[in-house]
Formats: C-alpha cells, sequence, structure tokens
C-alpha cells in the first residue's frame, strides 16, 4: 500500500495587502501525483523555487492543498482529525539544524516529539536510546547542541524524528548548509534507515549524487514534475536536466561528454564512477 | 566579546546542584534573592556571602567563568553605584565641586553593588546548573495552581526555555553581521549618543529578520513533531521529590531565618 | 596592490581555559591581480583568515602589510583598508538591512565618505557589473531571491570599490544555477575589471574550476600554496586532512591505474575528455 500519495495536487501562495484583499497569487504546485510505497527511499530534485520544499511540507500536514489531496497512510491531510496521525506518521527534518532543535541537552531534544505524543516516561527513554543509537549519536546525548558540527546537528534532528517511531521521513533539504563531511554523515544515515529500519524515506536536495541510491527519482521544476524515473533513467538525460540547471555528477557528465565525442558505444546514465571507469576498461579492451 | 556572555546558559557539568529538582532552585533563588533585600547590615551580607560561596563550591561551575559572564553588566552597575554615591543625603564626608559623597552615600553605593553582583551571580547559579527544559518543567509545576487564574503557565514556560536556547544563537549571529557590517564601513564605536543609536539600524534590522525566520521556522519545526500545547503531554524526566531536594528545602529556610535573624539582631 | 601576512597568529579567548589558536604562523603572499582559491573544512581557520584581510580580526602576534604600509601601524586608516579589501560573507541576510536594494548598496561608499551623488553612481556601477535586474534595484532586499540576496550583497561591497575582493563561502545554500551565476560573475570581475578576487571554499569542484591559485589550510595553518595541478596530485594528503581533490581526478587515477595512459593531473571535465579521448586514440 502506498505511504504517501498526492493526486492532482495544486497549491497557491495567496499574498494579502494590509486590507486583506488578495494582491497577488502564485502557483507553486501544480496538479503533483506522486504515490510512495512502504520502504522504498524517494529522491525529490529541483532547483530554488522548484516546489519541492511546498511539497514536502504538504505530506507533513504543515500546508494544505489548494486543490486535490494528499493520503499518507491512507488518511486525508486535509481532515483536522487526522493531523497529528500524519505528523507522526511521516515525520520531517528541515534544512537548519539550528532552528528545528528545541532541546538544550541532546537527549531533551530527542524526547520532545515522544512527549509531545504523550507516551509514558520510561518509553521516551527506551526511544531516546534506541534513536541515538540508530544515529551514532549516544555518546553525545549530554551534550548541548550548540557545540556540535552541522553533520552531528542534523543527525539530531533525525533522531529526534526517528524517536517518534515514523513509517515515513521527509527531509527537506537536509544538506544545504553543510560541509562535504557533513554531507555524507547524513546521506549515509538515511541510507540506513531505510535499508536497516524499513523507514521510508523521501529525500528533497538539490544535489545530484545524493540520488544515486534512491530507488525512483521526481524532477520538479516551476511546481510540476517534469520527470520520473530511475536514478539511471533519469541521469541518462544530462541535457534536460542540464536546462533545468541542476548539477550533474561529475562521472556522468564526464560520461556523456565522451558519447557526445564519438565514444557512442557507452551506455546510458552512468551514475558512480566505478561503474565509468568500468564501462572504459571494458571499451579499452574491445579496442 | 559577544560570545563570552554566560549569562542565562547552561554550563555542563555534574555535580549534586544540577541534580537537585529544578523547583527547588527555582525556590532557592527567590529566597535568595528575598534575603538580599531583607539584608541592611554588613553581618547579613556575610551569612549570603558565605551562602553563595557554598553554593558556587557545590556547583562545580569554575567561578571564573561565572564572572565573566558579570562584564556585560559592568556598566549598568556603575551608573547605580554613581547615583547612590552622589545622591544620597546624609552626613557629608568629602565635597568636591558640586558633588558631596555622604556616609550613607558610601553605604548605600557599596550595599547596592554587592547586592547587585549577588543577584546576577545567584540567578545566573540557577541557570548555570539547570537546563531550560528543566526550568521549563520546573516552572510549569512549581507555579501550576497559577492555571485556576487562566494564565496560560505552560506556553509561558516554554517560551522562556525557547528563549534561553536562542540566546547565545543571536549572539553569535549579532557578532556575525556587526562582522559584515564593518566590513562596509560601519562605526558602532565613535560619535555621540544619537549617532551611535543611528549606527545599531544596519546592526538591528538583519538581526529581527533573522530572529522572525528562525522563529518561524522552530514554529513549523514544533508543529511537524506534533507540538499542540500542554495538553496531553507527557514528561521525559517528570518531577519528582528526592531526599536532597527536602534537605535543600530546609538548608534554604535555615538559612532565611539566619539571615532575617541577623537583621533584626545585629546591631551593623 | 598586494598583501603581505607576516607571521599571524591568532588566539580565540586568549588567557582562558577555551583558548585556541585558529591561526599558526601564517605567511602569505596576496599579488595584484590573483585568482586565489582559499580552501580547508570547517574550522581550519580560513574565514578567521580572511577577516584579518580587512582588519576585522586583530592577530595575536605579526604583521600584515598593505602595499607596503603596516596596516597595525598607528593612525592606519582602518576603515579606508575595508574599503579596499572588499570582503564578503557567507550570508547575505547578515547585511541587507535597507528598504530597498539601492539605498543598501548606498551604504558601503557613504560609509567610505563618498558624497551622496558619488555613492549613487558607484552603487548604479555596482549594481549593474552584478547583472541585478533595473526593476529590483528599488524593491526591498528582503523580497529577492536567493542568489539575487547574493548579488545584492556584492554589490553592496563592490560599490566601494575595493581593489581586493574576498568572498567567504558566497555559493553556501545556493542551488546549482545560482551558484554558477556567482562564480561566472566573480571571475568576471576578475577578467574584465581586474579585481584580485580571494574564494573561500570548501567545493573542490568549484575551486578547481575558477582560481589559477589554490591554499589549502588545516588546524590553522597554511599546509600547501599552488596551482590547481599541483595541490590535485597530492590527494593523499588532501584526504589525510578531510577534503578531497575534484570528483573526475580520481576517475583519472583510476583509469591510470588499469592501465590507460591518461593524464592524471586533471582537474576539470573538460581536460579530462581531451585526455580520455586521447588515450583511446593512441591505443
Amino acid at each position: 500500500m502506498a505511504i504517501v500519495e498526492t493526486c492532482k495536487l495544486s497549491f497557491d501562495y495567496i499574498r494579502r495587502d494590509e486590507e486583506g484583499n488578495v494582491s497577488s497569487i502564485n502557483r507553486a504546485l501544480n496538479r503533483v501525483d506522486l504515490s510512495v510505497e512502504k520502504g522504498e527511499f524517494i529522491a525529490i530534485l529541483g532547483g530554488n523555487g522548484s516546489g519541492k520544499s511546498t511539497l514536502a511540507k504538504h505530506i507533513n500536514a504543515i500546508l494544505y492543498p489548494t486543490e486535490g489531496y494528499v493520503l499518507v497512510d491512507g488518511k486525508k491531510t486535509s481532515e483536522e482529525i487526522n493531523i497529528l496521525d500524519i505528523r507522526q506518521k511521516a515525520g520531517m527534518v528541515f534544512q537548519n539544524p539550528d532552528n528545528q532543535i528545541i532541546g538544550s541537552v541532546v537527549e531533551e531534544d530527542v524526547g520532545f516529539g515522544p512527549e509531545n505524543m504523550g507516551i509514558p516516561s520510561e518509553n521516551i527513554w527506551e526511544r531516546v536510546e534506541e534513536a541515538l543509537k540508530i544515529l551514532g549519536m549516544w555518546e553525545y546525548r549530554k551534550h548541548s547542541p550548540m557545540r556540535l558540527s552541522g553533520g552531528q546537528k542534523q543527525r539530531v534532528a533525525i533522531a529526534g524524528v526517528v524517536a517518534m517511531h515514523p513509517e515515513c521521513i521527509i527531509m527537506d533539504e537536509p544538506t544545504a548548509m553543510l560541509d562535504p563531511a557533513g554531507r555524507k554523515d547524513v546521506i549515509r544515515a538515511a541510507r540506513a534507515l531505510n535499508d536497516v529500519e524499513r523507514i521510508t524515506i523521501i529525500l528533497i536536495t538539490h544535489y545530484m549524487e545524493e540520488v544515486v541510491y534512491a530507488n525512483k527519482v521526481f524532477v520538479m521544476e516551476g511546481g510540476e514534475i517534469k520527470m520520473f524515473g530511475t536514478p539511471r533513467e533519469i541521469f541518462s538525460r544530462v541535457e534536460e536536466l542540464e536546462k533545468m540547471r541542476l548539477d550533474v555528477p561529475q562521472a556522468t557528465r564526464l560520461a556523456y561528454e565522451l558519447k557526445r565525442r564519438g565514444l557512442s558505444q557507452l551506455p546510458d546514465g552512468i551514475l558512480t564512477e566505478k561503474e565509468l571507469v568500468t564501462e572504459l576498461c571494458r571499451l579499452y579492451s574491445i579496442i | 566579546m559577544l560570545r563570552e556572555m554566560t549569562l542565562g546558559q547552561y554550563y555542563q557539568v555534574e555535580s549534586r546542584l544540577h541534580r537537585l529538582d529544578p523547583r527547588v532552585k527555582l525556590m532557592g533563588t527567590l529566597v535568595f534573592i528575598i534575603s538580599l533585600f531583607v539584608s541592611q547590615k554588613a553581618v547579613c551580607y556575610a551569612v549570603a556571602t558565605v551562602f553563595l560561596i557554598c553554593m558556587i563550591k557545590l556547583s562545580k561551575v569554575p567561578f571564573g567563568y561565572m564572572v565573566r559572564g558579570m562584564r556585560a553588566i559592568v556598566m549598568i552597575m556603575m551608573i547605580t553605584v554613581v547615583f547612590n554615591l552622589f545622591l544620597s543625603p546624609g552626613e557629608a564626608l568629602v565635597t568636591f565641586w558640586a558633588f558631596t559623597i555622604t556616609k550613607e552615600g558610601l553605604r548605600n553605593a557599596v550595599f547596592t553593588a554587592i547586592r547587585l553582583t549577588y543577584l546576577i551571580l545567584g540567578s545566573s547559579l540557577m541557570t548555570l546548573t539547570t537546563t531550560p527544559n528543566d526550568l521549563t518543567d520546573g516552572m510549569e509545576k512549581g507555579l501550576g495552581f497559577l492555571k485556576i487564574f487562566k494564565l496560560p503557565v505552560h506556553e509561558i514556560a516554554m517560551m522562556m526555555s525557547i528563549a534561553l536556547r536562542f540566546i547565545p544563537i543571536l549572539l553569535e549571529e549579532t557578532d556575525k553581521i556587526m562582522k559584515a557590517q564593518q566590513a562596509r564601513g560601519a562605526d558602532f564605536e565613535s560619535g555621540g549618543l544619537i549617532r551611535r543609536a543611528r549606527a545599531m539600524v544596519p546592526l538591528l534590522v538583519p538581526l529581527f529578520v533573522s530572529a522572525f525566520r528562525r522563529a518561524n521556522d522552530l514554529a513549523l519545526a514544533m508543529e511537524a513533531r506534533c507540538y499542540h500545547g500542554g495538553e496531553g503531554r507527557t514528561k521525559m524526566k517528570p518531577l519528582k521529590y528526592k531526599a536532597w531536594d527536602v534537605r535543600a528545602y530546609v538548608i534554604l529556610f535555615c538559612y532565611l531565618a539566619l539571615v532575617v535573624l541577623t537583621a533584626i539582631v545585629s546591631p551593623v | 596592490m598586494s598583501i603581505i601576512l607576516d607571521h599571524i597568529n591568532y588566539i580565540y579567548s586568549k588567557g582562558t581555559s577555551e583558548e585556541i589558536k585558529a591561526l599558526d604562523d601564517i605567511c602569505l603572499e596576496i599579488k595584484n591581480g590573483d585568482f586565489i582559491g582559499l580552501i580547508g573544512h570547517t574550522g581550519s581557520g580560513k574565514s578567521t583568515l580572511v577577516q584579518h584581510l580587512d582588519g576585522l580580526l586583530r592577530a595575536t602576534s605579526g604583521h600584515i602589510y598593505y602595499d607596503g604600509e603596516d596596516i597595525y601601524d598607528d593612525g592606519y586608516d582602518m576603515r579606508a583598508l575595508r574599503g579596499k579589501v572588499g570582503l564578503v560573507f557567507q550570508y547575505p541576510e547578515h547585511q541587507l538591512f535597507e528598504e530597498d536594494v539601492f539605498k543598501d548598496v548606498c551604504f558601503g561608499p557613504k560609509n567610505m565618505g563618498m558624497s551622496d551623488k558619488d555613492a549613487e553612481l558607484a552603487a548604479y556601477s555596482a549594481l549593474r557589473s552584478v547583472k541585478l535586474p533595473d526593476d529590483l534595484f528599488f524593491v526591498s532586499p528582503f523580497e529577492l531571491s536567493g542568489g539575487q540576496k547574493r548579488r545584492a550583497a556584492i554589490a553592496g561591497v563592490l560599490a566601494m570599490k575595493p581593489e581586493v575582493l574576498v568572498l567567504d563561502e558566497p555559493t553556501a545554500g545556493l542551488d546549482p544555477e545560482g551558484r554558477d551565476e556567482i562564480l561566472g560573475l566573480v571571475r568576471e570581475l576578475h577578467d574584465k575589471e581586474g579585481i584580485t578576487v580571494v574564494l573561500v571554499s570548501h567545493s573542490m569542484e568549484d575551486v578547481a574550476d575558477y582560481a589559477g591559485h589554490i591554499i589549502v589550510m588545516d588546524k590553522g595553518r597554511v599546509l600547501m600554496d599552488g596551482t590547481p595541478k599541483e595541490i590535485f596530485s597530492h590527494i593523499e594528503e588532501l584526504e589525510e586532512i578531510g577534503l578531497a581533490a575534484p570528483r573526475v581526478t580520481y576517475i583519472m587515477h583510476e583509469l591510470h591505474r588499469r592501465g590507460f595512459n591518461v593524464d592524471t593531473s586533471v582537474t576539470t571535465v573538460k581536460e579530462a575528455v581531451d585526455s580520455v579521448i586521447g588515450a583511446l586514440w593512441n591505443a
């Protein structure tokens, strides 16, 4: 069964002037259809202003559709009564770790979600321990988040969501503010949650190299889904991606350029460096 | 410079004071403040000093760390001291030009300085040894009776704890904004009062914009984690008094009694 | 224009238990017309270093000479120095404050003592050179997009007519489009207007593509100093300090190891294509 499903989802940002009259309407999402199965690792790619963050906020019932609907585990997000349930099932991690950590001590922050859910105290501690261990932050449980690195802060934020035992985690550009080491950390954590804990992951990003391991990739532009497929299918459409000004990984780009320069035997949609090297060696041996 | 403000920031260390129930610490701070205002005599201050030193020792927070946090309020202290020194009527000690220092003035100035210093040290001792979350819980439970008067105790406590958590972040940000504007030739240090006040605009506007954005983000993040007010919320660390908390209460009231007693009995 | 750093040390919270040595005996020279990439991971001291260049931080010991004059001399005009060394910080949100973009860009030149008219002229030409569309000149800076805000912030510094432009991670948080625009703009300023550029970054690919000269920092020290090719030939050393060469350099190394006769000093995709094609042709 689909854990997340959107149907003809449209959303308008409506701006009002001082008297409350509508001064402008800005369509951020336009008839988005998307379906995510339990246990999948989904990536949503897009540049700034493509609507990807707006979409994420719909899944967590922070924004409600102007038209169409969103179902999380079969429940409509637009119905008030479902909200807490949906937010527990579909947890959300935001871009800036500083603005989502509420506690002054790591373990207190991780306990915030379960506290809100009304979990008995002793169970909260079990959940906090489990979540921090999964994210590899257990030894930092007594630390102040202020003194952690960006990647560590983001892992604390993820642990805070994991402690709520969600079925699905939406990560809204979790790496945009991190350095390369922090980015690697967070992506590794996301993959481990998917592989080991079987939590559905919806990763929203503009870094293409982060989507290589996803089951499905959606590419958004101007509030619409423009491309959809496996990473390999997506990565083979270098020209279109470049038109959307997305950043193609160097291995993929090199393969694409080589093909253009006459190496037509190279396969489409090279994802990793290893793959490229293997393919080139194969070619070399033929020659 | 700004990052050295320690006022209100939690200091992580294992100590008896850290482990006390936050309600005890809140009450303790209150008692200590009352004791300072009851004190009119030197002996009382001696008692308060001994008490404060013992507490600081117990907290295991380095004294130097606490004192550094005081730097921010030196200006306020100077002003109060000067006012007291020159504006108290009484028996003249020294007179020069238009100013007179009186015996009472000197006494007031010294006591006010001590009172202010102890006030800050005492209350920062509470925030240094209590995490904002504990503090919130303590306030919420300790002041829970106010709910009868329709006071949103939980919300107020939550707001306070968030404010405390964001103090260091906003201080760091202030420092960055100051540098960014100085790099464009802004001058925060010279000129008269009005010029200086105007020079603050390029600092305050970005700071407010950022604070609002952060507040907005944080509200979203809290909602996303199922926050829906105090109702139906459980506690990770439910507050329960332990043996040491009761002992602490006893010590506190003995201390207060001692101060009141010396205030009445002592001649100086 | 030239900047010489002579045995610069900087210690945070000096005299306390939390003393941190942020810069450790830095000796450097920035020459007229350089395009320098300054790389290092978070906490390597690169941001601290650039804040010394325009006197925002004062070295604990050592000297900095701008055009032969010691900037720590008594009576040295620090404000004028900040006009000559334009420093753009990571987040434009930290500096934009006026009602409209144009006024905001005027802030720097006015502080430099320019008359209103000169300041406006400088602001106009700065906004022109960062290619901000004309219709955005008089909107609130808070209504701009991320990339536009950055351009407005750069214009705010350019309007002071600096000889050196220092950018502290100008592309953090931008999408690829925004990043290419900003870096392209910086390159143009360097090539066309002859401004000396110091670009602080942790993206190897960016630095390899744009800089003519790279300085690598680690733990407050300058670890390497050379052309991109020289720097990226030391892959192991870079990895030891948590950095890496551009991905394409790794591919070339791997191909070389597998028997390809390719150039391992390649740092950009374009060079790599030529090298691989060449190797296959010669096979």
